[in-house]
């Protein structure tokens, strides 16, 4: 309640200008057209959550064969796999754009320095990043929906569903990721990042479901971020819809809002001082 | 353009501008001049909206940069002390992409990004990227995107620092261009010439105060003589000749290197050094400079 009431007072105070969001998307799109070098990031992004399914998801879902889920249903290792790596492409597409380019642009090249002395305001310069990478995102995790769909792990009808949620994941950790990223001091913090990164990679119920483990740790996972984004999306690809899935609806949208505000709030304390 | 009264910016304990009184006319070329740190970028950095005045009065356009921020950057053109360009982008697309800040459309942005390139002579180098340019080329770059939005005032934050001569010539011209127009240019530098080539006005700056304040010629007519002998004497200190010369001349100020001589007549300044039987081993009499006004006015040179 508390971040709501923030960032609707953010809100008031600066009404947000769609062009000038849009301009800030627009400068990424003409870095994007500029050089072949920003391909290949993306390229490589799509490709890591593939190699993922296939080696895992297919490779050892032979080897563990069909798994028995606390409702009883029954499903295919694969089909289980598939879309926590939808989520943690999702995640780390965003994450790509708002953490390593954000931070470059900020303490480097003095991109946010530049677009300050024009009427752009410090949210709408967060606001627009943002929609950027979930762009971003979105080209990775559309991609990688059509290849589920093409190896049969969901179904058209439910990937058409799980592509607005993939959005959802890449707004949620892509705001989280840009606050995170003004505080970062140098190059070795993004040590951290990845580690944490790759932490929640593991542990968010996306290799096996979280009731195999102990019900402390459990509850921990229950509390990170991944999790919530992996049950979403392997509730709607799998077409097992529950009720819980609106508490992750609600912590991914906690997650924007908090980054958000965060995110231009710092902005203009380090910019414009 | 420009009013304040008492303008004070802290940063915590230490105050970088220090209750300055402003006022900038229309089509005027307004210098600050002083070293480094004397709280020439703060004051420039609250012109341009960016940084909140800590105490005092700033209207900028006759608006308050705190509440009406974005509508007056929408009629700046800022040009900041180091260059901001956007390394991912062509020369062209530098423009363009800033126009789109401003919000003026994609053909107009077009047609004013050419024209720019134009009057700073980037014309070739449109579809380059920004990393392979020289030092002055981005200069030049950074001026025209100052310019995309035609503001009706532009601050350059010491627009020469770092460049050669040759460059900074150019620079000058296309600044005088500019100013010939009639938009208003607001500038920092902590180099005389410059503030002599293109200030109308200034005022001198020294530790967050104005110490001075005039046109070049009126400073240097109020603060300092006519003509300045400058003596070397080998390699004697300088200032072991002050009491041996003393009398000569309005006033005497010894620098590690040199001594300083200011009179109305330097000749007869340098012949009343010879008659006293010194032999000083190198001896310049020239115009006196803003250089020597800020000498006088704060015992220091400007750079280091």
């Amino acid at each position: 309640m508390v971040t709501t009431y923030a960032v609707a007072r953010v809100a008031r105070g600066n009404r947000l200008s769609p062009a000038r969001v849009g301009a800030v998307i627009n400068r990424n799109v003409g870095a994007l057209r500029s050089g072949p070098a920003y391909w290949l990031v993306l390229a490589s992004g799509f490709f890591e959550p593939v190699l993922y399914l296939l080696s895992i998801g297919v490779g050892v879902g032979a080897l563990v064969g069909d798994l028995t889920l606390k409702n009883g249903e029954v499903l295919p290792y694969a089909n289980f796999v598939a879309p926590a790596m939808l989520a943690v492409s999702a995640m780390s597409g965003a994450l790509a754009e708002t953490t390593f380019n954000f931070f470059f642009k900020f303490k480097y090249v003095k991109t946010y320095d530049a677009m300050l002395a024009t009427p752009l305001r410090p949210m709408e310069i967060a606001t627009g990043e943002l929609a950027w990478a979930m762009i971003r995102g979105s080209l990775y995790t559309g991609a990688f929906l059509i290849v589920m769909v093409a190896l049969g792990l969901t179904t058209p009808g439910w990937a058409l569903l799980a592509f607005p949620a993939t959005w959802l994941v890449g707004l949620a950790f892509g705001a989280v990721g840009m606050a995170v990223s003004t505080f970062i001091r140098g190059w070795q913090d993004f040590d951290l990042i990845s580690t944490g990164q790759f932490a929640l990679f593991l542990f968010s119920g996306t290799f096996s479901p979280v009731q195999d483990y102990p019900l402390p740790v459990e509850i921990l996972i229950a509390t990170t971020p991944l999790y919530h984004a992996v049950e979403l999306i392997r509730g709607i690809t799998t077409g097992m819809l529950s009720w819980s899935m609106l508490g992750n609806v609600a912590y991914l949208l906690v997650m924007l809002a908090v980054g958000l505000y965060v995110a231009s709030r710092r902005l203009t304390s380090v910019l414009c001082r | 353009m420009i009013h304040a009264r008492g303008l004070v910016k802290r940063f915590g304990d230490f105050t970088a501008v220090d209750g300055i009184d402003l006022e900038v006319a229309p089509g005027e070329a307004f210098g600050f001049l002083g070293p480094n740190g004397a709280g020439k970028s703060s004051t420039m950095r609250m012109i341009g909206c960016v940084s909140t005045p800590t105490a005092g009065e700033l209207r900028i356009l006759g608006m308050d940069p705190v509440r009406e921020g974005p509508a007056i950057r929408a009629r700046l053109g800022v040009c900041p002390q180091t260059d901001n360009l956007d390394p991912d982008l062509t020369v062209f697309e530098n423009l363009t992409t800033y126009a789109r800040y401003f919000g003026i459309p994609r053909v107009e942005g077009r047609r004013r990004a050419a024209e720019l390139l134009e009057f700073v002579q980037l014309t070739e180098k449109s579809g380059s990227t920004v990393e392979p340019l020289s030092g002055g080329m981005k200069r030049r770059l950074s001026i025209a995107r100052a310019m995309i939005n035609e503001p009706d005032l532009v601050l350059l934050d010491e627009p020469t620092t770092g460049l050669d001569p040759q460059a900074r010539h150019l620079l000058w011209e296309r600044l005088f261009r500019l100013k010939q127009r009639g938009v208003t240019l607001v500038l920092t530098t902590h180099y005389m010439d410059e503030a002599e080539q293109l200030c109308d006005r200034l005022v001198v700056m020294d530790a967050g105060k104005i110490v001075a304040e005039g046109s070049p010629r009126h400073l240097i007519e109020t603060y300092s003589t006519r003509e300045v002998v400058e003596l070397r004497f080998g390699d004697d200190a300088p200032a072991t000749y002050v009491e041996k010369l003393a009398g000569i001349g309005e006033r005497l100020d010894p620098l590690p290197d040199r001594l300083l001589l200011y009179s109305a007549d330097g000749d007869a300044a340098v012949n009343e050094v010879h008659r006293r039987g010194f032999t000083p081993s190198s001896v310049l009499v020239r115009r006196s400079t803003l250089e020597d006004v800020f000498l006088i006015l704060t015992g220091r040179t400007l750079v280091d």
